[in-house]
């Protein structure tokens, strides 16, 4: 049962950690209208813009191709198993995630050709290996190491999934089976449970952090709207 | 003591990303501001004991009051976007000039003593001790940034190293390193009011001489009128209009345009800067303190519409800020903005750009050019960073470009524009911005023009332009001093309204 006090561990910490973070980001103040111009000039047009950047990754796209490719084809192959992975969370299977399956398959092997290129340009390119830091290259070592050793179920040795999906459904209904005793499932579970600890606590922030941009989330109308923070109206009021 | 020589770069044919040279920039540092300066400012002037508490503190208060530098703090990744946007890392080939690596400059000590990671495992995440050492590293670096917020516009973040830099500064000033240029400006504005410590009685026997001139060269009596109350219209703009070279000329535009619209203008000698350099050291109650003078001026004055002439920080602050910082703008709900924005015409953008008002002018026919006057000249355009990246003109994004581009075309046959990758958002900064435009920079100043230099250099040859317009004070000056460097004569450097100057029919 060590499996299963460490995943209900690392969601906690993932949740509570996250969470925190969320909550730390929304109560800090934007004093400044700082939108990185052009943009848009209403609400309406910043939800485009950031569904642009989340989606697309348009301003990656604008500054360098190769990094734009590598990281979308990683994302993106990212997204669709995970979608994939749904289905060992629910019963019955959603009628989507079912769809899902045969992309969610194939796009592990996006994903690992997109991490695969990014470790590289981290070696290859003085420029990035100059700002690259040990935890730079362990994280994407530990993704590669998630996205192989799960290819290695789906496309290898496949390994008891119907024992696998007991365990999380018991893990969510407080109904503790045993996880399958499989070293490969072992392995990229533990991994898995590591990258969710670490979420909250690291450059994986990225992924919350975006939506909170001030460059990106912010519309550009402030000669029609007084922008003011809390902490800077009390300026006014000495006046 | 002498900056060091140094060599200027060479103009190649294409902007190129150069091989990492570490270290190379290490001894640049700008000169460190004296005494009467810092106490002026409310900062201390030397290291005290307590520097690395008090670095700590102010840190941890910047994080706390913007959601930019927290967010920024945490959110890179390290994927190297930006690592060859930086026009001072395509001049320098220091790798410290990269965006990110500017940014971790204060990123290592942000995860060292405000994340759980650098606190556990500092070697891993690449987090360091606060040190006498980084505090250098910071001095030497976050002056080697003007600010300019071209590595924003590719972080897939939005990443703007320009917060950072601020912070960075803000931090610097509080432990007792600011830096003479910026700071003596900032307590010239705030004893005087503008950056040249220009006092009244100055300014208004400098504009009766240009009044003179433009009589003797045009021989109508166009007025250049000071702290006139009941006109319609404030102006304000860079200091250096009223007597560098060749920023005068677009002064001399301004006034005539206003004279051939029969608009009622006036200047102010209690608010006769646009400048705010508390933007470059982010220090909002200093940049607002600046920009209160204009609020000022304003209600004192009882002018309906305030006018902005050519400076790109100062639009940048002007249309960006000026509304949050003193209510110059619509929307107030507060007594504080609704005392200053029901004396305002609300027909006209508040504040509005000058390049706005005479397009506007021109495409209504409210005043009439002849563009042949300026047949002399071909001419391309060269978008301020600030102006271009932190701000907007017209009622559409974009209208920045598109604005001055219209208007340049109205007053002159032949235009030309520099390679797409150099303008518009992507557009590379003067070199000069942000708080660098002094002689002890001038290495990075030179170096940090090479990108636009490149692209200069290929409209010159392709398309014998002899002319760059621009609507900044800081570019105009930045580029008369270092485009000489690369062989450039000075003369092609100018503003815009220096081009309508030429144009404009005054009956």
């Amino acid at each position: 049962m060590i499996y299963a006090g460490m995943f209900y561990i690392a969601t906690l910490l993932l949740v509570v950690g996250l969470g925190y973070k969320i909550f730390d980001y929304s109560r800090t103040p934007a004093p400044l209208k700082i939108p990185t111009t052009p943009a848009p000039t209403t609400q309406k047009g910043v939800v485009y813009r950031m569904a642009k950047e989340v989606v697309l990754f348009e301003s990656l796209f604008k500054s360098n191709k190769w990094i734009w490719v590598f990281g979308w084809l990683f994302h993106m192959g990212l997204f669709l198993v995970l979608a994939r992975h749904l289905r060992y969370f629910t019963e019955p299977v959603w009628f989507w995630v079912g769809i899902m399956q045969p992309f969610g398959k194939y796009a592990s092997i996006m994903m690992v050709i997109g991490l695969a290129g990014l470790l590289a340009r981290r070696f290859l390119v003085d420029r990035v290996r100059y700002i690259s830091t040990p935890s730079d290259y362990l994280m994407l070592v530990l993704l590669i190491g998630i996205g192989l050793s799960g290819m290695l179920m789906t496309f290898v040795v496949h390994t008891d999934i119907v024992a696998l999906k007991g365990f999380f459904m018991g893990l969510m209904y407080l109904d503790l089976q045993p996880v399958p005793q499989d070293p490969i499932l072992l392995a990229h579970l533990a991994m898995v449970a590591l990258l969710m600890v670490i979420f909250p606590i690291s450059k994986l922030l990225h992924a919350p952090g975006v939506f909170f941009s001030p460059t990106r989330n912010q519309a550009d109308n402030p000669r029609e709207h007084r922008h003011v923070a809390a902490w800077a109206a009390r300026l006014d009021q000495k006046n | 003591m002498a900056a060091a020589e140094f060599d200027i770069p060479v103009i190649k044919d294409d902007i190129e990303v150069p091989k990492l040279r570490e270290g190379s920039m290490a001894h640049a540092k700008t000169f460190p501001a004296a005494k009467p300066v810092q106490d002026s400012m409310g900062y201390p002037h030397e290291l005290g004991e307590d520097w690395k508490e008090r670095a700590l503190d102010k840190m941890g208060d910047l994080l706390g009051k913007y959601r930019s530098l927290k967010v920024f703090m945490d959110a890179c990744v390290h994927c190297g976007a930006c690592t060859d946007k930086c026009h001072y890392y395509l001049g320098t080939s220091d790798p410290k000039n990269m965006p990110v690596a500017r940014q971790d400059l204060m990123r290592q000590v942000y995860r060292r003593y405000f994340t759980t990671a650098g606190k556990l495992f500092p070697k891993l995440v690449g987090a360091k001790d606060l040190t006498k050492e980084i505090l250098d590293d910071w001095y030497s670096y976050y002056y080697q940034c003007s600010e300019c917020r071209r590595c924003s516009v590719f972080c897939p973040y939005g990443i703007d190293t320009a917060e950072i830099t601020m912070a960075g500064r803000e931090i610097l000033n509080h432990v007792g390193m600011g830096q003479k240029y910026s700071n003596e400006i900032l307590s010239k504005v705030h004893r005087i009011g503008n950056n040249l410590g220009l006092p009244g009685p100055a300014l208004a026997d400098t504009l009766e001489g240009l009044e003179e001139d433009i009589e003797a060269d045009t021989g109508v009596a166009v007025k250049m009128p000071l702290d006139k109350k009941g006109a319609e219209v404030l102006l304000i703009t860079p200091s250096a209009d009223f007597f560098s070279e060749p920023h005068v000329e677009s002064l001399i535009g301004y006034a005539k345009v206003f004279h051939a619209a029969g608009i009622n203008w006036t200047l102010s000698t209690y608010a006769s800067e646009a400048g705010n350099f508390g933007l470059f050291n982010g220090n909002y109650e200093s940049m607002r303190k600046v920009a209160m003078r204009i609020r000022d001026a304003a209600l004192e004055l009882g002018v309906k519409r305030i006018v902005v002439g050519e400076c790109g920080h100062a639009w940048r602050v002007a249309y960006s800020f000026w509304n949050t910082l003193t209510g110059i703008g619509y929307g107030g709900n507060d007594p504080f903005s609704i005392e200053l924005q029901k004396q305002l015409d609300p027909t006209y953008p508040q504040p509005q750009h000058i390049c706005e008002l005479t397009n506007d002018l021109i495409k209504s026919g409210r005043i009439k050019v002849d563009p042949s006057a300026n047949d002399n000249l071909v001419v391309t355009y060269h978008d301020s960073c600030n102006v271009a990246r932190a701000s907007r003109m017209g009622t559409e994004p974009g209208g920045q470009f598109v604005i001055p581009r219209e208007l340049i075309r109205s007053v002159v046959n032949n235009f030309r524009d520099m390679a797409d990758e150099t303008i518009g958002e992507s557009t590379f900064c003067c070199g000069g911005g942000g708080g660098l435009l002094t002689d002890d920079l001038m290495e990075v100043r030179v170096k940090g023009a090479l990108p636009r230099a490149t692209a200069l250099n290929n409209v010159v040859k392709e398309h014998q332009v002899n002319f760059m317009a621009m609507i900044c004070a800081i570019c105009k000056a930045q580029f008369t001093k270092v485009l000489p460097k690369y062989g450039f004569d000075m003369s092609m450097v100018g503003g815009v309204h220096q081009l309508v100057s030429k144009a404009i029919k005054l009956d």
